[in-house]
């Protein structure tokens, strides 16, 4: 379970990671028509696959639209913890 | 605002603790081509951005670098995490250790606590952007020094990253410096100021050239 949870959160960093750099392209190119909708795609996929391990595994945001009792948000491990 | 994210922008997993390479890394945290610096330059900077590119892209990598501040502050945390205080003494960081334990304070390498003085916000657009193009390659030049001391792949593979995005960094802000200049005409490279007009008006009053 920790490896499937790992493998999903890789694939979100992954897509957030490709939409920041599009994000950052495009503040300097905002008439570029292909790398908007490359940006966008990877967004969708992101929220997607976000949506999904907010469901399986709890919140990456403390505004998760799933909050469960106890209070996730608080639950380890935190970004640096992973060992 | 922000709203943070249970992730890191790149995955931080070292599984054998060095803390004399925790002491050299820890400069890209609280060092003077560090991310903290990097951050807080960039979103002070923004507000006195003459266009859309420069105020977009100063916010938005000023964003990112407090995720790169994360990221080195995992790398060191993971480095030291539970290395008993001796073998931290004998690895350059008992001085480190006294102050500070096992936990994450900014400081460079040879200890220094960071400071405001490693940054600039000059209210000039052309005078910042070409003090984060110099500043996006000293932190390109940090990191490879780093990569040269490190032999842990675990360690050296973030540190390509964040190598990287500082390549990506000064790549837009050239792109936005350009930008900036064309809006401000080619002739103007340094913007005058109210201020200077007016000393100009007293000095040519006090040497009598005005009548």
């Amino acid at each position: 379970m920790v490896k499937e949870r790992e493998k999903l959160l890789r694939e979100i960093m992954a897509y957030d990671f490709a939409a920041i750099d599009m994000q950052l392209y495009l503040n300097t190119h905002p008439h570029d028509v292909r790398a908007i909708s490359l940006h966008n795609c990877y967004v969708n996929r992101s929220r997607i696959l976000k949506d999904m391990y907010e469901r399986l595994y709890g919140p990456l945001t403390a505004s998760s639209p799933y909050p469960r009792y106890p209070w996730k948000w608080i639950e380890s491990p935190w970004p640096w913890e992973y060992q | 605002m922000w709203i943070y994210e249970k992730k890191l922008e790149y995955p931080v997993k070292i599984k054998n603790k060095n803390p004399k390479m925790a002491k050299y890394i820890i400069t890209q945290y609280g060092g003077p081509d560090g991310e903290l610096a990097a951050s807080l330059r960039y979103l002070s900077q923004r507000f006195s951005m003459p266009t859309e590119e420069a105020k977009a892209i100063l916010n938005d990598i000023g964003t990112e670098e407090l995720a790169h501040l994360e990221i080195v502050g995992t790398m060191v945390f993971q480095l030291t995490k539970g290395v008993p205080p001796d073998v931290l003494e004998k690895m350059g960081l008992g001085a480190y250790y006294s102050d500070h334990d096992h936990a994450v304070y900014p400081v460079s390498a040879s200890g220094v606590p960071f400071t405001a003085a490693y940054i600039q916000s000059k209210g000039d657009p052309i005078a910042d952007l070409h003090e984060n193009l110099a500043a996006e390659q000293k932190a390109r030049a940090t990191y490879e020094n780093l990569i040269n001391l490190a032999d842990d792949p675990d360690v050296i593979d973030p540190l390509r990253f964040l190598r990287a995005r500082e390549i990506v960094h000064f790549q837009r802000f050239g792109e936005a410096l350009g930008i900036v200049q064309e809006k401000l005409g080619q002739k103007k490279f340094y913007m005058s100021k109210p201020k200077e007009e007016k000393l100009a008006e007293s000095n040519k009053e006090a040497y009598g050239l005005k009548k």
